[in-house]
């Protein structure tokens, strides 16, 4: 970097337009033309990215916590029954499928572990790739095992027993409107699956880019940082179970 | 990303990726400010609408007809609505921040393009989304911006509450997803992507705006989302979470055991910073003018940006002072009370701030520092009767009345729309490369500022005197009688003002093809943004990143060779 720069330095660019500065600027525009600015500079890439899904976080955990906060307040409400003339709390504790969820916490931790795996892989796959262009070399060791593929069918049965227990809860009488407890766990729960569906969708993303011979760390950013949103949504997950089990 | 040369003539598709789908933060800044232009034009038509309305009940109007009493809620509504989310979240942020953020701290771009341009087609949907509302059977929603349970919980309560009001909560909800995508970039971008020298105390005060606001949004719209997500359930899944037992058209409604207060907690808790949403980057726009056009550094830069902060952390605390007429416990009121008077303190240190930037400035009273100083003088009358309102013995009788609408249209609308103004007038030639006409800007601002006086502190004195809000009819009411003669001045001061908003739509439109030549610098400015050229170009620097040596306000520094010290300059002069 020059430790001197002018106090106008930038010419008006003439490549796009000439001097005509009399129309709305073009010189922006589209993408093309624009050397990235970035691109090489994967460690940056990685850190922003990084940094976003932190941000990214905040919202979802704020939309949990105003469910949560919905929640408390619900629980307490007495309302009045026109029956007895008194006022009565209509929070039914509804028998939760226990089982069901335990064995989709059990699938879920162990999709957060493959998750893990796939990231670490990438990570190392990336790392070792200018040593793998050499001609010569071949690192016979690596392994290829298909984490990622594992992670989203791993993922997919959690939806899978998701549905199981909607189903259970319905059939033993338990729709989203019967009750306020279970309008909770239809939301929380749905909720819960919608954020997971979108990494799932992200994973695909990432699995897609190698049929498309996308760049590995392009690649690997996506599947690093939808690792840690899964990591989160593991967690979310049995914050939300807790929160169903223990406040019911 | 093909690349491709641009020529003048481009291709179609170029078009649509150069104007419509464009990554680029500057043509989502421009698009974010148009559509907010649009918004602004409908909902001044529908304020206009009712303010004719309150004078002559029985008039028929253009493109509404008669105005019965549940138009002319629905006129209530969406004007709020598209007020509050369309122009004063929309221009200040998505517009005025996604131009000039990235180019004020020395960045090509916003850190996700992608997302950024997601964002603006995002809120375009939920504008469209809510304009539908308009022309669905039963028409817009009744329920006001602040869609309060039952009202807005319930399909039957209204001709409005069926899809219109379905249609209203969609866009909400569209619009807060939009709202976080944009935060999350303005963040990341401000944190991740700031050019070599520019720390965060180099960072010029609207960067500091731009970068609190965002917070604030990220906190507050997922909080919203999930108000609406609940509000929708309870309309049509049937659930009960703001819906408590109760008849309506005396039928039951199938409901019972909810909340209508949980409604306002979960709104409040968004709507509260969504007001400093709205003002803190006018805020950031005043203080740059104000230093700019007084030669002066800003009086006090630390503590704008702790002032700026402490006041969105105190924006959290303060939602139950909405909420005094609720019944609240007298403790909790007390609690909000308190804290809400605090935000006096912050505020009170942003405004002396102000003055004393001004204070022995050698002033250039050109258009933007007019609006700025507008902005001061407006934040001050507006910002007057918070602590009045912040009292429960003073709200409770005065919060259904007129005097409630005076002070935030003052101060939230108003004052955010004249940062706006100022912003556009400020940056207008770095963005169009020419000039506006500064004689039809004086008038502008001669006639806006004076006529928004003249429709809103009046408001005051309606609502001292008992004049109710949201009521359609009032000059049958015997004894409102004596304030009719004061209403219809008001009206005819809202017709003058609109009519003055004509005369800054020409001068917009004039100036972008006909206005006079801007050079690069041309109010002798220090910040990033007039160091390159004018329009920027594609990557805001022309291929070099600016290393930046001094502080955004170094203005009349003893010794310097100018007045003002860019803050690319070296760094030889200024102390620091």
């Amino acid at each position: 970097m020059a430790s001197f720069t002018p106090t106008i330095p930038a010419p008006r660019p003439t490549t796009s337009r000439g001097n005509r500065a009399d129309l709305p600027p073009v010189a922006g525009g589209g993408d093309g033309g624009r050397p990235d600015p970035d691109s090489p500079d994967y460690g940056a890439r990685l850190r922003r990215a990084r940094l976003g899904l932190a941000v990214a976080l905040t919202p979802i955990m704020m939309l949990f916590v105003a469910f949560t906060s919905a929640y408390i307040v619900r629980q307490g409400l007495p309302t009045f029954d026109p029956h007895t003339n008194t006022v009565v709390h209509d929070w039914i504790p509804v028998p939760l499928p226990t089982l069901l969820f335990l064995v989709n916490t059990c699938v879920l931790l162990l999709s957060s572990i493959t998750m893990e795996y796939a990231r670490r892989q990438l990570a190392r796959q990336v790392a070792l790739e200018p040593v793998q262009s050499i001609p010569g070399i071949s690192l016979g060791t690596e392994s290829k095992f298909p984490w990622l593929a594992l992670t989203i069918i791993l993922g997919l049965c959690f939806l899978g027993g998701q549905w199981l227990a909607w189903r259970d809860l319905a059939a033993r009488g338990f729709y989203v409107a019967t009750g306020p407890s279970s309008s909770f766990i239809y939301l929380l729960t749905g909720g819960h699956a919608v954020h997971l569906l979108g990494g799932i969708l992200a994973l695909l993303v990432a699995g897609t880019a190698v049929v498309l011979h996308r760049p590995l760390a392009s690649r690997r950013i996506v599947v690093d940082v939808t690792a840690w949103y899964w990591h989160f949504m593991a967690l979310l997950w049995i914050y939300i179970l807790a929160l169903l089990e223990f406040a019911h | 990303m093909v690349a491709q040369e641009s020529h003048q003539h481009a291709a179609p598709q170029g078009f649509i990726r150069k104007w419509v789908f464009s990554l680029d933060h500057k043509v989502i800044g421009l698009q974010y400010y148009f559509l907010a232009l649009t918004a602004v034009f409908v909902g001044m038509f529908l304020s206009l609408l009712m303010r004719i309305h309150l004078i002559w009940p029985t008039a028929i109007l253009p493109l509404v007809g008669e105005i019965k009493p549940e138009t002319y809620l629905s006129l209530v509504t969406m004007h709020g609505t598209i007020m509050v989310f369309f122009v004063l979240t929309t221009a200040p942020q998505g517009g005025f921040g996604n131009y000039f953020l990235p180019i004020q701290i020395g960045a090509p771009d916003m850190a996700f393009p992608v997302l950024n341009m997601l964002s603006f087609w995002t809120t375009f949907v939920a504008y469209i989304v809510m304009l539908a509302a308009f022309f669905v059977v039963g028409g817009a929603p009744l329920h006001g911006w602040t869609g309060y349970a039952p009202m807005s919980a319930l399909q039957s309560s209204g001709p409005g509450e069926g899809l219109g009001a379905d249609l209203w909560i969609i866009s909400i909800a569209i619009f807060c997803i939009a709202s976080l995508m944009g935060a999350l970039n303005f963040i990341t971008t401000t944190l991740d992507m700031r050019a070599k020298g520019m720390s965060m105390f180099r960072m010029p005060l609207t960067c500091w705006s731009w970068f609190i606001t965002a917070i604030l949004g990220l906190l507050a719209f997922g909080v919203l989302l999930s108000a609406g997500i609940l509000l929708l359930m309870d309309r049509n899944l049937g659930t009960s979470f703001f819906l408590p037992l109760g008849t309506i058209n005396g039928q039951m409604t199938g409901h019972k055991g909810g909340s209508p207060l949980l409604w306002q907690h979960l709104f409040w808790f968004f709507g509260h910073p969504e007001v400093y949403i709205a003002i803190l980057p006018g805020m950031g726009v005043a203080s740059q003018i104000l230093s700019t056009f007084s030669r002066k550094p800003i009086f006090g830069y630390k503590a704008m940006v702790y002032a700026m902060l402490s006041i969105g952390l105190l924006g959290f605390m303060v939602w139950g002072h909405h909420m005094f007429m609720s019944g609240m416990s007298p403790y909790s009121a007390f609690a909000f009370s308190i804290m809400t008077m605090a935000i006096g303190v912050p505020s009170a240190i942003k405004t002396f701030n102000w003055l004393g930037t001004l204070h022995k400035g050698r002033i250039r009273f050109q258009s933007p520092m007019l609006f700025a100083i507008g902005f001061v003088s407006l934040f001050v009358s507006g910002g007057l009767s918070g602590p009045f309102l912040a009292q429960p013995a003073l709200d409770i009788p005065l919060h259904d009345t007129a005097f409630v609408p005076g002070h935030f249209h003052l101060i939230m609308g108003v004052a955010a729309i004249f940062g706006i103004f100022a912003a556009t007038y400020y940056w207008f030639p770095k963005m169009f490369g020419r000039m506006m006409d500064e004689k039809l800007a004086r008038i502008h601002f001669f006639l806006t500022l004076i006529g928004t006086y003249c429709v809103f502190m009046p408001m005051h004195y309606l609502g001292l005197a008992g004049q109710p809000r949201r009521y359609s009819q009032l000059t049958e009411l015997a004894y409102l009688h004596p304030l009719v003669g004061l209403n219809t001045f008001m009206t005819y001061a809202a017709i003058v003002t609109v009519a003055a908003q004509l005369i800054f739509l020409f001068n917009l439109f004039w100036s972008m093809f006909k206005g006079q030549k801007a050079s690069d610098n041309p109010w002798e400015a220090t910040t990033l943004e007039w160091t390159t050229a004018t329009p920027p170009p594609h990557d805001n620097f022309g291929g070099h990143t600016p290393v930046v040596h001094n502080g955004p306000y170094e203005y009349s520094v003893p010794g310097a060779p100018r007045d003002y010290v860019m803050q690319t300059d070296p760094a030889t002069v200024a102390a620091h």
